[in-house]
């Protein structure tokens, strides 16, 4: 297995794009990326969306956005994972290099969540749940996280109003990123008081439904000097399962999906938590960010909470976390999440972030995007190349 | 209405229907064709007897399309007394009065009416338990 | 007079079980949303049942047909029909029967159609129980009276259009808590209550509704019953009428010889409304819930259209520890939570949202 390298980032702004279409969004992240890796064309491209189907009406992405970005004939297919299709893309990517299958591939990740009314859009999000047993019970996707959520209160003494470390972080950072959907800061105190979606649950713990698209140039390492793009090398990009359904998992309160898949991660790259200089994780709820810092293993079971108030998350902290707003801030464009957090990775690794925002100690970064409520888990690990 | 869909999993929605592993004796619901434990495909349909305890819970206020017009009610997993996990809305009792580890019961109810026209879909919620005296 | 009717070989009722929602809408509530308070000393009942948004006539009759079932102690493929009488069966076409048969594990050799005769079509679905088993054809029924009834806002039977009902199972004498000694049915064309197909609500004559209805009816059946088996009024421990109030009942047991002790089990409606075709159901399953064995019970049901069934039971001693096996009739009764007259209409659909 060869090394592979990111040598091409591009990304749209993620807002309701109500004037632009799923196709065009994607063609300019990967047109965008082609031209910061200085390539007229690649040997495939991945797509990772979700609704395209539900909501677009649109399925076989593959060989509609290879024609419209003008690749004709190149191989291009649509990867699902839920919330996770786009770092299950960039993982397909990372097969077909690193294998010496093919030289470079675009990755595009895209979304469009605004098609339909708010209702409409949230029975499809749905879809990542179990259809038969979660969600034909009267289950929403927030109520899920809700049902974790509660429990983590419970039983680990939390008040709610202290996962607001979480939200109030994400938008900070958010602020000084030019794209990203929510550019302004928000308190503690307007965290307790905000709109309840699903008990526990309120609406500053939820990141919002967006329309954006993202693509990275993935291509085996060796050859990065070929490109015009500087280079970032992806250590790992690791998958771990566990069940769809959240009544089937072993420990409600433990993501064994972020275990798995973070333990294949640490092998294949050799490292571990302390050698990670920042961490872009799937903010979808702020309980999702607690439980994935522990399984991860930054925090303890249980201890996520004290872990970021003693460590600090924010850029200058002992872990920056979610340094260009995350999923709550810069927002999540459901298909196209775990592209950006890449991209937003490789833009610090590069130390081309606005400054405000740029972490200083920038050598190893973890991302990690997650399908559903846990079920698909997808960690990567990227480098600085000096 | 997908009524097929509908109509193939009533043993589940109406009687709890699951499976058990004839190599382990792990129970499962939903049912399983390979058992979670020992991924044996050896199994026979096994009905829980729909008592159990509130494991966690959450109240939906801003809900899917077809349950809207319930907002807000109460969705939990409850723990059943046979040892496995289920998500069921419960019924009959207020939000605001659900406490972790109460005793519910499996109560047939609507689930959900496919508009003026379509089927009306039954199945499983919980209550807190109206026992026999004896 | 024709004969009493009694099947070819003797049968009576081995499990019983009742349902009631668990909320409720006082009266006063009705009185002050739209007479502004001004008829609350006249009020018919104190409070009437509202069935939640997640029920209706199928869910209730499952239940309390797992309590027949569980009083009964019978495997439920044993069961060879399954008859539910209403006037608010979920669909006009798709009998309530079929789901509550696929739920309780009675399919698939069964029958279950849904009957319709006003508030008697619970002891219509009873008669039909009562010669099929009978007859030989099958050696146990399951008759259900379930109702969840709607008023038309601002209209006096709003006061008191309630819901619920009783699940009943009939069987081969020897198994019996209660035997079936005979019944009578008294029918005329007399359209004192009636809703007409696509209509929301019913019509209903007023005072019409009285003397050539209900009371004409019921003492038509219950005379004839008691002529035909050579009974009296002393001969019965208990006795339960069809409640649309608590008048009325009060008033026809009076008018027949019968005494406040009598009905002191089954007169429910002053607490729960008017069921409907579960009316007098719930009373014989209250009654049930305290009968002993040797002691004689009256039930006669009373459907707008018009037309009573009477029938007279006498208790065996396997009733001993029957009740005990389900909710008695009192819990669900007694079981209260309010809700005001906003919620209720919201429940209800009385407020369209197209």
């Amino acid at each position: 297995m060869r090394k592979v390298a990111i040598v091409g980032i591009g990304q749209t702004p993620v807002r309701e794009h109500w004037e632009n279409n799923l196709r065009d969004l994607a063609v300019t992240a990967l047109r965008d990326a082609m031209e910061d890796a200085g390539v007229e064309t690649v040997d495939g491209v991945c797509v990772g969306n979700m609704l395209s189907g539900a909501l677009s009406e649109q399925e076989h992405l593959g060989s509609l956005i290879v024609d419209y970005a003008g690749l004709d004939g190149v191989e291009g297919m649509k990867i699902e994972a839920a919330c996770g299709s786009g770092a299950a893309a960039i993982r397909m990517a990372v097969k077909a290099v690193a294998s010496g299958l093919m030289d470079a591939v675009g990755v595009v990740g895209v979304e469009k969540l605004t098609e339909f009314s708010g209702k409409f859009s949230i029975a499809s999000l749905a879809t990542a749940a179990d259809a038969d047993y979660e969600i034909t019970m009267g289950l929403s996707f927030v109520g899920i996280n809700a049902l974790m959520m509660r429990r983590y209160l419970h039983e680990f003494k939390y008040d709610k109003n202290d996962f607001s470390i979480f939200p109030v972080n994400a938008h900070h950072n958010a602020v000084q990123n030019p794209n990203a959907m929510f550019r302004y800061t928000i308190t503690p105190a307007q965290y307790a008081k905000s709109k309840m979606i699903a008990d526990p649950i309120n609406l500053l713990d939820s990141s919002p439904i967006a329309d954006g698209a993202a693509a990275v140039i993935v291509v085996a390492e060796d050859h990065i000097q070929r490109y015009q793009g500087k280079g970032v090398s992806i250590l790992a990009c690791e998958v771990g399962t566990d069940t769809v359904a959240l009544d089937n998992r072993e420990d409600l309160l433990w993501l064994k999906g972020v275990e798995r898949s973070v333990k294949k991660a640490y092998h294949v790259s050799g490292l571990s938590p302390r050698d990670i200089d920042f961490f872009e994780a799937h903010d979808a709820f702020s309980i999702i960010t607690a439980m994935s810092l522990e399984a991860s293993g930054f925090a303890e079971k249980g201890k996520a909470i004290p872990f970021a108030e003693k460590k600090g998350i924010s850029i200058q902290g002992g872990l920056p976390l979610n340094t260009a707003g995350g999923l709550k801030g810069r927002g999540h464009p459901v298909g196209a999440t775990g592209v950006y957090q890449v991209v937003e990775a490789v833009q610090q690794l590069r130390g081309v972030m606005p400054e405000a925002i740029q972490v200083k100690k920038n050598n190893v970064a973890m991302t990690q995007n997650i399908g559903g409520s846990g079920a698909t888990v997808i960690t990567t690990i990227l480098k600085k190349i000096e | 209405m997908d009524i097929p869909r509908y109509w193939r999993l009533k043993s589940q929605r109406y009687r709890l229907e699951g499976r058990k592993c004839l190599d382990c004796g792990t129970l499962s619901f939903p049912p399983r064709l390979v058992c979670q434990k020992c991924k044996s495909r050896h199994s026979q349909p096994f009905e829980f007897k729909g008592k159990g305890k509130l494991y966690s819970f959450t109240t939906i206020y801003q809900a899917p399309d077809r349950f809207d017009d319930l907002v807000p009610y109460a969705v939990g997993l409850i723990d059943l007394e046979e040892g496995v996990r289920i998500t069921a809305q419960i019924t009959d009792i207020l939000p605001k009065q659900l406490e972790i580890g109460m005793d519910l019961e499996m109560v047939i109810r609507k689930i959900y009416e496919d508009g003026n026209k379509g089927p009306i879909l039954y199945g499983y919620k919980f209550r807190p338990i109206m026992a026999a005296q004896n | 007079m024709n004969q009493v009717m009694k099947p070819g070989r003797s049968v009576g009722i081995l499990g019983y079980g009742a349902y009631v929602p668990a909320y409720r809408l006082s009266t006063a509530e009705i009185s002050e949303q739209w007479r502004d308070g001004s008829d609350r000393l006249f009020l018919p009942v104190k409070q009437k049942s509202v069935p939640g948004m997640d029920e209706d006539t199928i869910t209730m009759s499952i239940e309390a047909a797992k309590n027949a079932l569980n009083r009964s102690g019978l495997l439920p493929e044993k069961i060879r029909a399954v008859w539910v009488g209403s006037e608010s069966h979920p669909y006009a076409v798709k009998p309530s029967g079929t789901v509550i048969a696929e739920v309780l594990n009675i399919i698939p050799a069964t029958l279950a159609a849904d009957l319709e005769f006003a508030c008697k079509a619970g002891t219509e679905a009873m008669q039909a129980a009562i010669a099929f088993v009978g007859s030989s054809m099958g050696e146990y029924a399951l008759a259900i009276g379930m109702d969840t009834a709607q008023g038309r806002p601002g209209d006096a039977l709003e006061y008191t259009a309630a819901a619920g009902g009783a699940a009943f199972i009939f069987g081969p004498a020897e198994e019996s808590i209660a035997i079936v000694e005979g019944s009578y049915s008294y029918v005329t064309d007399t359209p004192d209550f009636f809703r007409r197909s696509y209509q929301k609500y019913p019509e209903h004559g007023n005072r019409f509704t009285g003397d050539p209805a209900y009371f004409n009816h019921i003492t038509g059946a219950v005379g004839a019953l008691l002529d035909g088996l050579k009974l009296s009024p002393e001969d019965f421990a208990y006795v339960t009428f069809h409640q649309p109030n608590t008048k009325f009942p009060e008033k026809v047991a009076r008018k027949l010889g019968f005494t406040k002790e009598q009905i002191r089990f089954g007169l429910l409606s002053p607490h729960i409304g008017n069921t409907y075709a579960g009316a007098s159901l719930l009373g014989l399953s209250d009654i049930l819930d305290h009968a002993q064995a040797g002691e004689r019970i009256l039930i006669a049901s009373f459907g707008s259209g018009a037309g009573s069934d009477a029938f007279s039971f006498m208790v065996t001693d396997k009733i001993k520890g029957i009740a005990g096996k389900a909710p008695l009739t009192s819990e669900y009764v007694e079981r209260a939570i309010a809700v005001n007259y906003g919620k209720y209409a919201r429940w209800r659909k009385k407020i369209t949202l197209e």
